[in-house]
C-alpha cells in the first residue's frame, strides 16, 4: 500500500496560503513572488516534511520567513500597498449593522505586519494560539498580545467601542454569531 | 468581579473575526496566478522525469 504524495496536499492549501501571502503583503506582484518562492522551497524540501503533521502550518511558515528575510534585506515596512483587501472588495458596503468590509479593509491595512499576521492566523486562518506561536517563533503570550493588539486597534479605527456602535449592530452580530434565537 | 465591559469586548472580537473570516474568504477565491500553475506543471513534469530515469 503506496503512501499518498504529500505535493498533492500542498496544491490544496495554495488558495489559503495565497490569501496569507495577500494580507502580509498586501500587494499582489509581492505576494505572486512569495508564493512562488515557498512552493519552490516547499517543493523541493518535501522530504523534511514530517507526514501526520500539520501541512498547512509548514507552509505559512516558509512563506513567513521569506516575507520577513525580504522586508529585513529591505530595511523597511513593505511600502508598495496596492490596498490589496479594497481591491478585492466585491460586496458594496451595507447598512444592516455588519460592519462596512471597505472600512475594515481599510483598517486591517493600519495594524502592523505582526499584529495583521496575529489576527489572520488565529482569527481567519483557524490556527490555535499554541500553532500561530510555533509558526512565528514566539511565545503563545506573545501571540495573545498582538492579537488583542490588533483587535483594540481595529475597534479604535472603527469606533466599535463608542456607546453606540455595537448596540446597532446587535441584531445582525448575534445572528451571525448564533447567540441568539431566532425572533418570529 | 466581572466587568461590564466583558460582553461588549466578546462581542466586539466576534464581529471582527467573522468580517475577518469574510476577508480572507475572498482573498482565498482570488484567481489563481498563471504563473504558479504554470511552476506546479513544470515542477510536476520535472518529478516525472525523475521517476522515469529511475
Amino acid at each position: 500500500m503506496s503512501n499518498p504524495d504529500p505535493r498533492d496536499e500542498l496544491v490544496t492549501h495554495l488558495p489559503a496560503l495565497r490569501a496569507f501571502a495577500l494580507s502580509l503583503t498586501r500587494n499582489r506582484a509581492a505576494a505572486d513572488d512569495m508564493m512562488q518562492d515557498t512552493v519552490l522551497k516547499a517543493w523541493s524540501n518535501m522530504d523534511k516534511f514530517e507526514v501526520g503533521t500539520n501541512m498547512r502550518a509548514w507552509l505559512f511558515t516558509i512563506l513567513r520567513n521569506n516575507f520577513y528575510t525580504s522586508r529585513r534585506k529591505l530595511n523597511r515596512e513593505v511600502a508598495d500597498v496596492d490596498n490589496v483587501f479594497s481591491n478585492s472588495l466585491s460586496v458594496k458596503p451595507d447598512h444592516d449593522g455588519r460592519l462596512q468590509m471597505t472600512d475594515f479593509k481599510s483598517a486591517l491595512n493600519h495594524l502592523q505586519d505582526e499584529q495583521r499576521e496575529a489576527l489572520i492566523l488565529v482569527g481567519a486562518s483557524g490556527f490555535s494560539y499554541e500553532e500561530a506561536a510555533e509558526m512565528c517563533g514566539v511565545a503563545t503570550g506573545t501571540i495573545k498580545s498582538r492579537v488583542n493588539r490588533a483587535r483594540a486597534r481595529l475597534s479604535e479605527l472603527l469606533h466599535l467601542d463608542d456607546d453606540d456602535a455595537l448596540e446597532l449592530t446587535d441584531t445582525a452580530t448575534l445572528a451571525v454569531v448564533g447567540t441568539s434565537g431566532p425572533r418570529s | 468581579m466581572a466587568s461590564r465591559d466583558d460582553p461588549r469586548k466578546a462581542q466586539r472580537d466576534r464581529l471582527i473575526d467573522d468580517s475577518l473570516k469574510q476577508v480572507f474568504s475572498e482573498l482565498e477565491a482570488d484567481k489563481m496566478p498563471d504563473e504558479i500553475i504554470d511552476l506546479l506543471s513544470v515542477l510536476k513534469a520535472q518529478d516525472k522525469e525523475l521517476k522515469d530515469r529511475k
